[in-house]
């Protein structure tokens, strides 16, 4: 469903679609490494080394 | 001869069948298993970025602070062979008493105001410690905070310092290493600051007593120079901390070298 859909709506011959395609993964993956994960981590505490001393 | 392109169909064969959206059911499994492989790959690309990416990141970015320090000791840090190789050690009769100590005003959050130096963690180790303890600004960045309002280094007090021990630079990453009587070295611009592990403990996030001002009888007013380590514990967990208590031995002006402790060669693991 998901990844036929974005191979169909890629443009030009296979060889195009398949650098299209790594350049469309790197730029999610490079998204994730800089807003989503740390944004997920502090949001939900998943390493706290403080003792609660600050609100 | 009919030039015709018509395909010749065999009398009896079946006519092609026009392509058909395969079913609603079809489509919902393989929705489903499509959506399965996204959240595999992100959750592990999770796993690498915690583990492996944000070191990466925090060891550039501390190290690039304790260069932009002018006054921070980032010099040799092996003693030489002979007695006057090496850098220039801090004469015994520098080595004042702790009643003297200088105490810098508590600076402005965010701002890096010493460097720390631990001769169990090898003599290369060296990293900034920087005002507040909050994870976006301070410690998944700067790597060690101070926690605001306790004592600065020299003070009467607790001079209160955190840290990970796992990811983001991991500055307290073998805390559990520390022995009694290991040195725990601090520098600001004007002094540096030895002091000594006296013991090590484990405690509940809640137990703030930790870092009050004299953490051994939490209820009394301070009555020495304290430093406390926090750190999580066990590793990769937030469930306990690892809490370390030391002492000021002594402090020296900076200027006149560097302490012998800093040098000391100790058998790494």
């Amino acid at each position: 469903m998901i990844f036929p859909a974005v191979w169909n709506v890629l443009p030009g011959p296979a060889w195009l679609r398949v650098i299209l395609l790594i350049a469309l993964i790197l730029a999610i993956v490079a998204a994730l490494f800089h807003w989503v994960y740390p944004w997920f981590s502090v949001t939900f505490d998943i390493q706290d080394q403080n003792v609660e001393a600050v609100p | 001869m009919p030039t015709s392109v018509e395909v010749p169909t065999q009398p009896g064969a079946p006519a092609p069948e026009p392509p058909r959206r395969p079913s609603i059911g079809t489509r919902l499994i393989s929705l489903i298993g499509e959506l399965c492989i996204i959240a595999g790959a992100v959750i592990g690309l999770y796993v690498l970025w915690q583990l492996f990416y944000t070191d990466i990141v925090a060891d550039r970015e501390q190290a690039e602070v304790v260069d932009g320090l002018d006054w921070a000791y980032t010099g040799p840090i092996t003693a030489g062979e002979g007695a006057d190789e090496g850098p220039l050690v801090i004469p015994a009769e520098l080595h004042l008493s702790p009643d003297t100590a200088p105490v810098m005003d508590e600076p402005a959050f965010g701002e890096t105001f010493a460097t720390f130096y631990v001769p169990r963690w090898g003599t290369d180790y060296v990293k900034p410690i920087s005002e507040g303890v909050t994870r976006t600004e301070i410690l998944d960045v700067l790597g060690i905070g101070h926690y605001p309002d306790t004592g600065m280094p020299g003070a009467v007090g607790n001079f209160a310092i955190s840290a990970h021990r796992t990811t983001y630079g991991k500055p307290f990453n073998r805390i559990a290493e520390l022995q009694d009587g290991d040195a725990l070295v601090v520098q600001t611009e004007e002094a540096w600051y030895v002091y000594r592990m006296t013991d090590d403990l484990i405690v509940q996030p809640t137990q703030v007593e930790v870092i009050a001002p004299n953490p051994y009888d939490p209820t009394a007013a301070a009555d020495a120079q304290y430093i406390t380590l926090t750190t999580c514990h066990p590793m990769f967990s937030a469930a306990e901390r690892y809490i370390v208590h030391g002492e000021l031995e002594y402090w020296a002006p900076t200027g006149n070298g560097v302490p012998p402790e800093i040098l000391e060669e100790i058998p790494q693991p």
